[in-house]
């Protein structure tokens, strides 16, 4: 027998023996085609591409609809939570508290939700075409980063205002971890999402449970209160709140611009490793229910 | 040089509801697994029929395949419905992974199980030419370069810059047909595509086809009921039988046997338990003018069908006959036991017991191709009775030197010039 199985691009004229692919009913656990993924790039940036225009299309305002959902809950949440119940904000203005909680946790809840539906939602194009399946969910992550980049948009409007009307609040040093915090919610959101998604292609009683599921784990972040007060109000209970990974991530995006929250290396390491290994292991059962979903979806 | 090696190749599929009373037979065979034994819901020997009811809900959908493709090779795949023909599409190009057994390939594969696989409707022709290429496997330059080629096939120029929503279901056909037959692909697999779009459509793809295999020398294979379109564009066939390969030789040579499969299955083991019990067509054999039972005639000449059928209550208005129409459903022809009766012999009132009868069938004027005859039997107009369809070819070989000519009428008369 010749070897097989050669990774080899196709237009080489090559051997008899030699082969460009072999399917095969179980691959290794740790094949995860991601040099395939590479190959189909192109793709993911026309998904993106066709996400943001088709939201878009035929509506008034257009791309302005992004603003309307962060700014009302916004204004909501500084009446109930603000005003009424009066939960402390460290000082900041409210407007400006909430809406750095809320935008950063929507982009991890829409990545988180959107990623969890992905086999379901597009059974019909995976059972028709190959392509690198992780493409798919890798272009909601993106998507909803351009999403995201135009809410933060809007609260840096505010924060402009704010700051010409001179409230209390000033940008730190923290604010250059900006970048990696977002990845970093990229990936748990996705991590999760990838494993929801693997687990209930066959069943689906899981899926029940993420929406729901992610707006309790909204109360146990640090999205609506600071950590500070839930430190003071609750030294029992909250290192719940502390070793939930979202909430080093909102709370080091409230030092940097805004200067009230909380940072240390050692939660931002163990957040790190913690979205790491999310994705890891999402990907690995990813890949490994990809090749037969077609048949229990 | 081989293109495609399929060692071995099985696919089992689970019948029935999927996600109730499936999680403890999963963990059953979770826990056969880690001991190291077989599923014990996969029943080995087991086939795929699906007339008759099996012991388990497990089913191969294909079992134990092997077979060779050479490049440049096109490949006719053929079987009855679920013999397991879209299960191995499906397998070559990646949707789905087989169950035990391995499938080499070399080169790219490209598939076209549907046409328009991730058109979004609000978006442009433009941008959904980007998308459902980058889709099958394009880079954005491939496609950029490519660009104008494909929004002339597709003929949908004025059009490009609208929703494709805004379109007809033609033109969404043409387009997307259009994109897919651009790919650069050393293998090109291609499901029953065809059956949609116009006459015309049809035809510039096959031709498309026809091009793509014969002067780029690239592999196909394309699923096909239409045979006389497989004929005309595979030179090798792979018939298909209950998940098994039941032939891999030259097209000719398995349509003919696929013809000949379908006559036998056809006139003895038709499903009985769907009709009415009125009344039953035991057997129909078709004979040649020599009176030869076969299922493939000469041109010009008379065949017969003789029939044996059963009436079980007396029935008014009884009739039993056929319709012969070619592979494209296109009646051509038909006949019945009331032609040329006079008004009182046709209300006469039929007795149950058994009739053998006769019946002409004129081949006096059809061209050489792939026939299908359909019989039926039953009260005029109102119920049906029973009905079997058979398979029939013609051959001719009047034509020296010359092949065959084109169409459905057999040309017969020879030209006289005049001075």
């Amino acid at each position: 027998m010749q070897p097989i199985n050669s990774k080899k691009m196709p237009l080489q004229n090559a051997q008899d023996e030699s082969w460009d692919l072999e399917i095969k009913p179980q691959n290794n656990l740790f094949e995860l085609h991601l040099a395939d993924v590479w190959r189909y790039r192109d793709l993911l940036g026309l998904l993106v591409r066709r996400d943001f225009v088709s939201f878009y299309k035929q509506t008034i305002l257009g791309p302005l609809w992004f603003f309307i959902q962060p700014l009302f809950t916004t204004i909501i949440y500084t009446f109930i939570f603000g005003n009424l119940a009066g939960i402390s904000t460290d000082g900041l203005p409210q407007p400006l508290f909430y809406m750095a909680g809320i935008t950063a946790w929507n982009y991890f809840a829409d990545c988180l939700t959107k990623t969890s539906t992905v086999f379901k939602d597009n059974a019909n194009i995976f059972g028709k075409v190959y392509f690198p399946r992780l493409i798919m969910p890798l272009s909601i992550v993106v998507s909803n980063l351009v999403r995201f980049g135009v809410q933060m948009l809007l609260f840096i409007l505010l924060l402009t205002y704010y700051y010409f009307t001179g409230a209390n609040f000033n940008i730190t040093f923290y604010v250059m971890l900006f970048p990696l915090l977002v990845i970093l919610m990229g990936i748990q959101g996705l991590g999760i999402g990838l494993i929801i998604t693997a687990m209930t292609t066959k069943y689906r009683d899981l899926a029940f449970l993420v929406t729901f599921g992610v707006q309790l784990l909204m109360y146990a972040t640090t999205v609506i209160y600071p950590l500070s007060t839930a430190i003071s109000k609750y030294p029992k209970y909250a290192w719940i709140i502390e070793y939930n990974p979202m909430t080093t991530i909102i709370e080091g995006f409230r030092l940097g611009f805004l200067g009230e929250g909380s940072f240390n290396l050692q939660s931002f390491l163990y957040t790190s490793f913690i979205s790491v290994l999310l994705l890891f292991i999402g990907v690995i059962i990813f890949n490994r229910v990809e090749k037969t979903f077609v048949d229990t979806v | 040089m081989k293109a495609i090696k399929v060692e071995n190749l099985s696919k089992a599929y689970q019948l029935g509801e999927i996600g109730t009373g499936t999680l403890s037979n999963d963990l059953k065979r979770w826990a056969y697994k880690v001991r190291g034994k077989d599923d014990p819901f996969l029943k080995i020997g087991e086939t795929n029929d699906r007339t008759t009811k099996g012991e388990s809900n497990m089913v191969w959908s294909l079992k134990d395949l092997d077979f060779e493709i050479e490049q440049g090779d096109a490949v006719g795949i053929i079987g009855r419905n679920g013999a397991g023909k879209s299960t191995l599409l499906k397998i070559l190009s990646r949707v789905t992974s087989p169950t035990t057994g391995s499938v080499k390939v070399k080169g790219r594969v490209a598939s076209l199980l549907e046409v328009g696989t991730g058109f979004h409707p609000e978006l442009t022709g433009r941008e959904n030419i980007f998308l459902n290429g980058a889709i099958l496997g394009m880079r954005k330059k491939e496609i950029s370069r490519k660009f104008d080629e494909i929004v002339n096939f597709a003929g949908i120029e004025r059009y490009i810059d609208t929703p494709v929503k805004r379109y007809s279901s033609g033109m969404y056909v043409r387009l997307a047909f259009a994109v897919a037959a651009h790919l650069d692909s050393e293998i090109l697999v291609v499901d029953e595509v065809l059956a949609v779009g116009d006459a015309e459509f049809q035809k510039k793809c096959l031709g498309k086809m026809n091009d793509v295999s014969k002067s780029e020398g690239r592999t196909i294979l394309f699923v096909s009921h239409n045979l006389s379109a497989i004929k005309e564009l595979c030179q090798m066939g792979i018939l298909l039988e209950n998940g098994k390969l039941s032939n891999y030789n030259s097209i000719d040579i398995v349509t003919q046997e696929y013809l000949q499969f379908d006559h036998q299955k056809s006139k003895y083991t038709h499903d009985r338990s769907k009709i009415n019990k009125l009344g039953f067509i035991h057997k129909i054999d078709l004979f040649s003018y020599e009176k030869k039972i076969t299922n493939s005639f000469k041109a010009e000449t008379i065949s017969y069908a003789s029939i044996k059928y059963e009436i079980v209550k007396p029935t008014k208005y009884f009739n039993i006959g056929f319709t012969i129409s070619d592979t494209f459903d296109t009646h051509l022809y038909s006949s019945s036991d009331t032609d040329k009766l006079t008004a009182e012999q046709l209300i006469e009132i039929r007795q149950p017991g058994l009739y053998n009868v006769i019946a002409p069938i004129p081949l006096y004027n059809l061209n050489s191709g792939n026939y299908k005859i359909t019989f039926i039997m039953g009260e005029i107009n109102t119920t049906l009775f029973d009905s079997v369809e058979i398979f029939f070819s013609i051959e001719n070989n009047n034509f020296l030197n010359t092949g065959n000519r084109t169409g459905i009428l057999l040309s017969l008369n020879k030209w006289q010039y005049t001075d």
